[in-house]
């Protein structure tokens, strides 16, 4: 019988791991939904105006950055507190690579990146180190510096106003006026972060996170340094996040230091929480998700935002554990099991 | 060298004023961790309740407002720490995440419910009578208030100490930081200890929060800062240790202040870089206990 | 005389007052089929740990095939081909049987570098054989948290299996198991190849017999005999030490050799 039988899909896909068996049977079905979305994501800016073009651009970039965030919370066990310091660090550093050196925007991008990943090396092994609730409180920690860094470095990053007259992306000298054009720059790029992300997390690297994420101790008996595994993947996340930082500057064209800072982080990680950790597809949605509420409703409510998102935060918590992932996982698990 | 040490004087009492705060809120938040697996991440927005409690009794006016404050400030510590406590009872085994997202959503909310009810200014507080003038301290003029304040600090290490390490409440502190499970197998019901834990940790918390109403004011973000400022200090100190959290509390209080006075552009990366040092030596922090890992 | 595979001298752990593992002297040669015995709270366990890695001695030193590797951390160790079960099982719960087998298979196939997935066919090819060993292929896709105990500790012997094992500590992997899992756990130790050194502890003394061609009694960390398993049988020592914990009935009435069917 196991002969015959294909190999099973190692969460590959991003399917929370306990369903590998009746997640085959959906296959067909998930691939066609993702179908219908590309096609969708794809025509957006002919039929949804420049404004609304620009909210899901935004949408976009925020599900990179919560996938990025997801390699760590969901698949590695690492939950951080301040990963916002990666996009942020990415994003000024695209808007400064733009004013003073080349809007182009593939190289905007990967400098983020570049040092989103840089900035996450050189401080995350001390987090990673310590691990347990230390790993909370360093990175939350690390999170706050950047933070004050960005706002007390004003001559570089300028200060508490933003560093703003970041030009528009360029592509092969072109600037991109339209917000068409920039949507699909970005479209393409956060495909492409999604793909390597998902390639990362299926691949025996990314088993070896799980197991990490699963059993550490049993881990090093079966020889992993789950040290250099846990490292590496905060380097990617932190690469990761820099790209989507990269991204958000080219977009909005002014970075903040609230980008770097506490409530930037804690909104993503509500997305990740939200969506489901460790599925990949379930914070991105959740992102995307957070970011409309907050565009949308952010107004309304006379910047108290934030009242929101801790109220939102308090009730994640006791009723949706594991997120709408979750619910799905549920779902799926109560059809009937064929056998395997 | 005298001479380097009379122009920071100034410099180095700040630094002892705000080790002093920093260890009454820091003690607070290390002892619940160590003790009750409790990370609160919520202790800078308690911190921040006192300060606006100094701020709506104008403890500035009169000793009867100062201390009022401070009473009430008292009382809604121990009732939120209960109240936290009842919170995170169903949380208890779950990943240490959910703790972190439940109390980080605590804190959005009561940040956000402050700035609603006392606006966005920036409120500022002065020292109650008789101890808002300056006295003079090897030359130079210091405020009465901030004295105090390192007074306080160091009787309260005191307190904290003698009570941890001469009591037998004390003595149950310590066998619960070291082993969790010695509490209930001593037959003690572990849930009033946690409540009375928590509620101890978090009216440290509002009572440092009026305690530093005159020296810092009260502003939204005050807490985030104030949090980092204890949650560094606890990393550095180990969690669960009160010697960790007096000797953490300590430097990062020189850091703070002399560190800014000295070389005001780099002060974040002095406050990482001490940090970083401590940890590249001891992982775990220097006072690091049996409980460190969870 | 070749080397010893694993030698111990002098090694000793203690927690506090109490001395776990005393003083333990022990070669074990390539090839060899050796069981450790003795009554609970012996030290077996404690002695595997040393060994592995994952707990440092107190004393003594630990080489493996003539190196010594007493500072070595865990994975170093693991990946000098030391693998063990472990008394209360240690799986990655939230993920499958596979998924299992594959983490510690894929370690041999270079492939844990690779993003792309079909590289790990040859690990996978590997697991599938290994479950089909310990008869668990039908519950390949089978999340652990929904496996039996027995189930459970046969998919350990696999997880330990995927390691490429020189060295196999097998602490007590029968437990829990019904007789004819046993059996075939036996089976499948008995045809592991000579290159693979076994270390087994295990209370069910027809497992022992059956496979051991030598045999340590550990006694209050201390090892009281180590001789073939005749001379051990017949040995007033071990008796004692096993009459005093009361624990005598199961020498007592296994006077020949014992009878195991193997299906
Ligand atoms: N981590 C530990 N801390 C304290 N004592 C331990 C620890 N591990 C084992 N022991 C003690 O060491 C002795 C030997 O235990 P163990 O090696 O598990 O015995 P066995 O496997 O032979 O039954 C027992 O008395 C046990 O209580
Ligand atoms: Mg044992």
């Amino acid at each position: 019988m196991s002969v015959e039988s294909p190999p099973v899909v190692s969460t590959a896909d991003g399917a929370p791991d306990t369903t590998a068996t009746p997640w085959r049977r959906n296959r067909r079905l998930t691939v066609v939904l993702g179908l219908v979305l590309l096609a969708v994501l794809a025509v957006v800016p002919l039929f949804v105006d420049p404004f609304g073009t620009n909210t899901v651009s935004r949408m976009l970039v925020f599900a990179l950055f919560a996938m990025s965030l997801d390699l760590l919370v969901g698949l590695t066990g690492l939950p951080s507190l301040g990963h916002a310091a990666w996009f942020g660090i990415g994003a000024y550093t695209a808007g400064l690579v733009a004013i003073h050196w080349s809007a182009e925007g593939l190289v905007t991008v990967l400098a983020a990146a570049v040092a989103g990943a840089v900035a996450a090396a050189a401080t995350g092994w001390l987090a990673v180190r310590s691990g347990g609730v230390f790993f909370l409180m360093l990175t939350l920690a690390i999170g706050e510096l950047v933070h004050q860094l960005a706002q007390s470095l004003s001559s570089v990053t300028g200060g508490s106003n933003g560093l703003f007259g970041i030009p528009s992306i360029r592509i092969a000298g072109t600037p991109l006026t339209l917000a068409g054009y920039v949507y699909w720059f970005v479209l393409a790029v956060v495909l492409l972060g999604a793909l390597a992300l998902w390639l990362v997390a299926s691949s025996p690297f990314g088993g070896v996170l799980r197991g990490i994420r699963d059993n550490e101790a049993r881990m090093r008996s079966l020889g992993y340094s789950p040290f250099r595994y846990k490292y590496a993947a905060f380097a990617i996340a932190g690469g990761f996040a820099g790209l989507a930082g990269g991204l958000f500057a080219g977009l909005v064209r002014i970075v903040n230091p609230s980008d770097t800072g506490f409530t930037t982080s804690a909104l993503l990680l509500l997305a990740v929480v939200l969506g489901g950790a460790g599925t990949l597809w379930g914070p991105a949605l959740g992102a995307a998700l957070v970011v409309l509420v907050r565009d949308t409703f952010g107004p309304t409510l006379d910047g108290h935002g934030p009242l929101l998102l801790g109220l939102v935060f308090i009730a994640a918590v006791y009723v949706l554990p594991r997120g709408f992932a979750g619910l799905a996982g549920l779902r799926r698990r109560r059809t009937p099991r064929s056998p395997a | 060298m005298l001479g380097w040490f009379d122009a920071n004087l100034v410099s180095i009492l700040n630094g002892f004023a705000i080790g002093a705060l920093l260890f009454v809120l820091a003690v607070g938040l290390s002892i619940v961790f160590g003790m009750m697996d409790v990370l609160n991440l919520a202790h800078g927005a308690f911190f921040l309740v006192g300060s606006y409690l100094a701020v709506s009794f104008v403890a500035g006016d009169s000793w009867g407002g100062f201390l009022t404050a401070l009473g009430v400030a008292a009382v809604v510590g121990l009732l939120a720490g209960a109240v936290l406590s009842g919170m995170t009872e169903p949380l208890a085994r779950r990943p240490i995440l959910d703790q972190a997202l439940l109390t980080l959503g605590i804190s959005l909310v009561v940040a956000e419910v402050l700035s609603i009810v006392y606006g966005n200014d920036v409120r500022s507080v002065s020292p109650p009578p008789g101890l808002d003038g300056s006295v003079d301290v090897a030359g130079s003029a210091y405020p009465t208030y901030r004295l105090m304040l390192i007074g306080v600090g160091l009787v309260l290490a005191l307190v904290v100490w003698l009570v941890v390490e001469r009591t037998s409440v004390g003595a149950l502190v310590r066998a619960s930081v070291a082993d969790r499970e010695m509490v209930s197998a001593m037959g003690i019901d572990n849930r009033k200890v946690k409540v009375a834990v928590l509620g101890i940790g978090s009216m440290l918390a509002t009572v440092a929060g009026v305690l530093a109403a005159p020296v810092y004011g009260a502003r939204p973000g005050l807490d985030e800062t104030i949090l980092l400022l204890a949650l560094v200090v606890v990393v550095i100190g180990g969690l669960g240790s009160i010697r960790g959290a007096l000797i953490g509390a300590l430097v990062i209080g020189q850091v703070e202040s002399l560190g800014r006075a000295l070389l005001p552009d780099l002060a974040s990366f002095i406050l990482f870089g001490t940090l970083a040092l401590v940890l590249i030596v001891r992982p775990r922090g220097l006072f690091a206990g049996k409980v460190a890992h969870s | 005389m070749t080397a010893p595979l694993l030698s111990l001298s002098g090694v000793s752990r203690s927690f506090g007052a109490l001395t776990a593992v005393d003083d333990v002297t022990l070669d074990v040669p390539p090839g060899a089929r050796h069981a450790l015995i003795g009554p609970n709270g012996a030290g077996k366990s404690t002695l595997f740990k040393l060994v592995t890695g994952s707990m440092r001695v107190s004393a003594g030193t630990v080489a493996l095939a003539g190196d010594d590797v007493t500072r070595l951390p865990e994975p170093q160790r693991a990946r000098r081909g030391i693998s063990q079960t472990l008394q209360h099982s240690s799986l990655f719960l939230g993920q499958t049987v596979e998924q299992n087998v594959l983490l510690a298979a894929q370690r041999q196939y270079r492939s844990r570098h690779s993003l792309v997935p079909r590289r790990q066919a040859a690990a996978r090819a590997r697991a599938r054989e290994l479950l089909t060993d310990v008869g668990l292929a039908a519950r390949a896709g089978t999340p652990v948290a929904a496996l039996s105990h027995g189930e459970r500790r046969q998919l350990e012997v696999a997880v330990a299996l995927a390691c490429e094992p020189r060295l196999l500590l097998l602490d007590e992997p029968a437990a829990g198991m019904s007789p004819a899992e046993s059996a075939r756990l036996v089976a499948l130790l008995q045809a592991l190849p000579e290159s693979v050194t076994v270390v087994i502890v295990e209370h069910d003394l027809d497992v022992v017999f059956a496979l051991a061609t030598s045999v340590t009694v550990l006694h209050l960390g201390r090892v009281l005999l180590t001789g073939s398993p005749d001379e051990v049988r017949a040995s007033a020592a071990v008796q004692e030490a096993y009459l005093g914990t009361g624990r005598g009935a199961l020498f007592l009435d296994g006077t020949g050799p014992a009878h195991l069917e193997v299906s």
